[in-house]
C-alpha cells in the first residue's frame, strides 16, 4: 500500500480567524501572553495589565464572595467611574454662570434626544452615597477596621465625607429652586460655626481692638459661598469644587485606599 | 381604608416613630436568632413592598415617594432593612458555629482562589448589573428641574439634600452650631476613632455578634437609628414649617402645632423657686451650665468608677474617656429628644445674647 496521509480536520473558520488575530504583531504587542487559561497566565495577566494589577493574583475564597463584601466597595468605585464619565459629558453643555446654568440644563433636556446623561449622573450620585454607606456598614460588621486596617478605615471615612461633599456641591449646579434652597439650608449652618460664623457662639470674641473680624460678609459661610447668599460666587465655587478639586482629591485617596487594601493583607478574614 | 391610613399616620409621629425604631432595634438584637430566619428577612421585604405599593395608591403618600429625589430613599429603606437582616444573620450563623466548637464560615473559605476568573468575572457581572439598573432607572425617571432659582421665593418646606436631612432634623432639638457644626464634626471624629478605641481583638474579618456585642449595638444605634431613620423621618414625614405630617396626610401649610417650649432656667427660677429670672445670663443659666459640665466632665469619671469600670480597666484611661465622651455626645441627641417630648424643654442653657444655646 502506498503511504496514505491523514488529513487533519480544519479548525472552524472563527477559530482560525481568532488564532490569526492573536498571532499578529499588533495583538501580541498589546497582550504579552495568551489567554489566562492556565495558572502561569493567570499570574501573568494580573502582573502585566495595569487595570488588573490592583488585584492580587490569588485571594482568599471568602474575599470574592458577595456574602462577605457585598461588592459594595467595588460598586462605589464603579459608580465613581460612571460619574466621572457622565460628568465630563455634561461639562460640554453646562456653563456655571447665573445667565446660563439653568437654561443649559433645560436645554440639555430639550435638545438632546433620548439623552439620559443627566439622569445617569444624578441617580448615579444618589446611588453612590448609598453604596458607600453600605460599604462602611459591611466593613464594620465584619470587623475589618481592626488592626492592621485602622488607617484604611480612616481613608474611607474621609472619602465618605468627600462623597457627600461632591453630592452637595453638585446639587447646586442646575440652579433651580430645589438647588439653591437645599444649598441655602445646608450652608446656613455655617453661620453658626463657633467663633467663625457671624451667628455662632463666641464670634464677638473675634476682634482686634475695635474691629469686629467676624460679620456677615466675613465668616465661615461667606468663605463657603463667596457671598452673603447663594449667588454667583457660590455657583462658581461649587462648580470648581465639584468638577475639579473634590474629584481629584477623592481619586487620589482611592488610589491610597486600594493600595492599602493590598498592603494590609488583602480582604480581611479570620486570622 | 381611611382607618388604616389614620392608624399608620398615628405611628409616624416623630415620638412614636423614633421609639418604635429603637424598640425594633432592641428586639432585633435581643431576639436575633429568630430575626436571622429567612422568613423574617424575606417577610420584611414583602411587607415593605406591600406597604409602599399600598402607599402609591394614596394621593398624598404617592406625592412623597414618587418625588424624583426621594426615590433613592425608598431604595435605601429596602437596602438597609435587607443588609441589617443579612449581616445579623451571618453573625448569628457564625456564632452558632463557634458555640458548637467549629470555625466561622470565613475560616473554612480560607483557601486561595485565582483572581482570574473568580474575582474578575464577579466584578464584570456586578458592573453589568449595575449599569443595567442605572440605565433603566435613568430612562424611567427623569431628573428633576424646578423653577429657576429665586432668592426671594422661599419654598416651604426648604429641605437640605436628603443625605443631610438627619442633621436638619437635629435642628428641631439643637441649635445650628451644635446640629450643623459641632455634632457633625463629632460624627466624623467618632467614626475615625473607632479602630483606635476598639481594643477587642475578636471578630476581625468575620461576621459575629456575640464576640462584639457592645460595638455592634452602638454602631447600629448610631447608623440605623440616629442617622438613617432620622433621614427617613426628615424626608417623608416633615412638611411645611417642618411640621410633622403622617405619610397619608395632606401637607397643609396652615397646620398649626402647639409649641410650648420652656427653658430650663424658666423651670428653675420661675416655676421652681418662684422668682423672676436674674438679669445676669451667667447666673440665670448657672443650673444649665452646671448640668452640662456634669454631663460632659463628671459623668465620664463617674462611669469609670462605677457602671463601666469593667471597660475602664479594659481600655485604659485615654481610650475610655475618648469613647465615653463620644458616646455621650451621641446619646445627647436622644436625651434632648426625650426632654423635649416629656417636659417641652427647649434649651438647657439659653444665652441667646451670645448665640449660645444648648
Ligand atoms: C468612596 C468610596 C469608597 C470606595 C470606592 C471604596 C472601595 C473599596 C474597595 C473596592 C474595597 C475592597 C473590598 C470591598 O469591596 O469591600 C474596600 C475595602 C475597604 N474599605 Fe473602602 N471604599 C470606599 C469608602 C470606604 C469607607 C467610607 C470606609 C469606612 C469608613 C472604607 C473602609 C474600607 C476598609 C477598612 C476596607 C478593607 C476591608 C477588608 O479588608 O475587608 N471604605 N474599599
Amino acid at each position: 500500500m502506498a503511504d496514505t496521509k491523514t488529513i487533519e480536520p480544519k479548525a472552524p473558520a472563527l477559530v482560525r480567524a481568532w488564532d490569526w488575530i492573536t498571532e499578529t504583531q499588533i495583538w501580541t504587542s498589546i497582550f504579552r501572553h495568551t489567554a489566562p487559561i492556565n495558572d502561569r497566565n493567570r499570574v501573568l495577566v494580573m502582573l502585566s495589565n495595569v487595570f488588573l494589577h490592583m488585584h492580587p493574583v490569588r485571594l482568599r475564597k471568602s474575599g470574592v464572595r458577595l456574602r462577605y463584601t457585598w461588592c459594595m466597595g467595588g460598586i462605589s468605585f464603579f459608580l465613581f467611574l460612571v460619574l466621572t464619565f457622565t460628568g465630563l459629558l455634561l461639562m460640554f453643555y453646562y456653563r456655571p454662570t447665573l445667565e446660563y446654568a439653568y437654561s443649559d440644563i433645560v436645554g440639555l433636556r430639550e435638545h438632546v434626544p433620548l439623552g439620559i446623561m443627566r439622569e445617569m449622573h444624578r441617580w448615579g450620585a444618589h446611588a453612590m452615597v448609598i453604596t458607600v454607606w453600605l460599604h462602611m456598614f459591611r466593613v464594620f460588621m465584619t470587623g475589618s477596621y481592626k488592626p492592621p486596617r485602622e488607617f484604611n478605615w480612616n481613608v474611607g471615612v474621609i472619602m465618605l465625607v468627600l462623597t457627600l461633599l461632591l453630592s452637595f456641591t453638585g446639587y447646586l449646579l442646575p440652579w433651580d429652586q430645589l438647588a439653591i434652597w437645599a444649598i441655602t439650608v445646608g450652608s446656613n449652618m455655617a453661620r453658626a460655626t463657633p467663633f467663625l460664623g457671624h451667628e455662632g457662639p463666641g464670634f464677638q470674641l473675634m476682634r482686634l481692638g475695635d474691629v469686629q473680624l467676624v460679620h456677615a460678609a466675613d465668616d465661615a459661610r461667606f468663605a463657603l459661598l463667596g457671598g452673603t447668599l447663594v449667588g454667583e460666587g457660590a455657583l462658581l465655587r461649587f462648580y470648581v469644587l465639584h468638577c475639579v478639586a473634590l474629584p481629584l482629591v477623592i481619586g487620589f485617596l482611592m488610589a491610597v485606599h486600594f493600595w492599602r487594601v493590598r498592603k494590609d493583607g488583602g480582604i480581611s478574614g479570620p486570622l | 381604608m381611611d382607618a388604616i391610613k389614620g392608624f399608620i399616620d398615628l405611628f409616624a409621629d416623630p415620638r412614636l416613630f423614633f421609639t418604635i425604631s429603637v424598640v425594633a432595634l432592641v428586639l432585633i438584637v435581643w431576639k436575633r436568632e429568630a430575626w436571622a430566619s429567612n422568613s423574617w428577612g424575606w417577610g420584611m421585604m414583602v411587607f415593605l413592598a406591600i406597604f409602599f405599593a399600598f402607599g402609591l395608591t394614596d394621593e398624598n403618600f404617592n406625592k412623597i415617594i414618587t418625588k424624583p429625589d426621594n426615590v433613592p430613599i425608598v431604595a435605601l429603606i429596602f437596602l438597609l432593612v435587607f443588609f441589617t437582616w443579612y449581616s445579623v444573620r451571618e453573625g448569628v450563623r457564625n456564632d452558632q458555629r463557634i458555640a458548637a466548637g467549629k470555625e466561622p464560615i470565613e475560616k473554612e473559605e480560607e483557601d486561595r482562589v485565582w483572581t482570574w476568573p473568580d474575582l474578575v468575572y464577579t466584578e464584570l457581572i456586578a458592573m453589568v448589573v449595575c449599569m443595567v439598573i442605572l440605565i433603566v432607572w435613568s430612562i424611567g425617571l427623569e431628573a428633576p428641574i424646578e423653577q429657576p432659582a429665586n432668592n426671594a421665593n422661599t419654598p416651604n418646606p426648604s429641605k437640605a439634600p436628603w443625605y443631610f436631612l438627619g442633621l436638619q432634623e437635629m435642628l428641631v432639638y439643637y441649635d445650628p452650631w451644635l446640629a450643623g457644626v459641632v455634632l457633625p464634626s463629632l460624627i466624623i471624629v467618632g467614626l475615625m476613632a473607632i479602630p483606635y478605641v476598639d481594643k477587642n481583638p475578636k471578630g476581625n474579618g468575620y461576621y459575629t455578634f456575640v464576640e462584639r456585642k457592645a460595638e455592634i449595638v452602638i454602631f447600629l444605634f448610631g447608623f440605623i437609628i440616629l442617622w438613617n431613620s432620622l433621614i427617613v423621618l426628615g424626608t417623608f414625614l416633615r412638611g411645611p414649617n417642618w411640621n410633622f405630617f403622617g405619610p397619608f396626610e395632606y401637607w397643609d401649610v396652615h397646620k398649626l402645632e402647639a409649641l410650648t417650649s420652656v427653658q430650663l432656667s424658666d423651670y428653675i427660677w420661675v416655676r421652681g423657686l418662684g422668682m423672676a429670672l436674674p438679669e445676669n445670663p451667667l447666673v440665670r443659666e448657672s443650673f444649665g451650665i452646671l448640668l452640662t459640665l456634669v454631663y460632659v466632665f463628671v459623668l465620664p469619671v463617674a462611669l469609670a468608677k462605677k457602671g463601666l469600670s469593667r471597660y475602664y480597666e479594659k481600655l485604659g484611661p485615654t481610650r475610655f474617656y475618648v469613647t465615653v465622651t463620644l458616646f455621650l455626645a451621641m446619646l445627647s441627641l436622644p436625651v434632648k429628644m426625650l426632654l423635649r417630648w416629656l417636659f417641652n424643654l427647649k434649651y438647657v442653657v439659653s444665652i441667646p445674647e451670645y448665640f449660645f444655646n444648648i
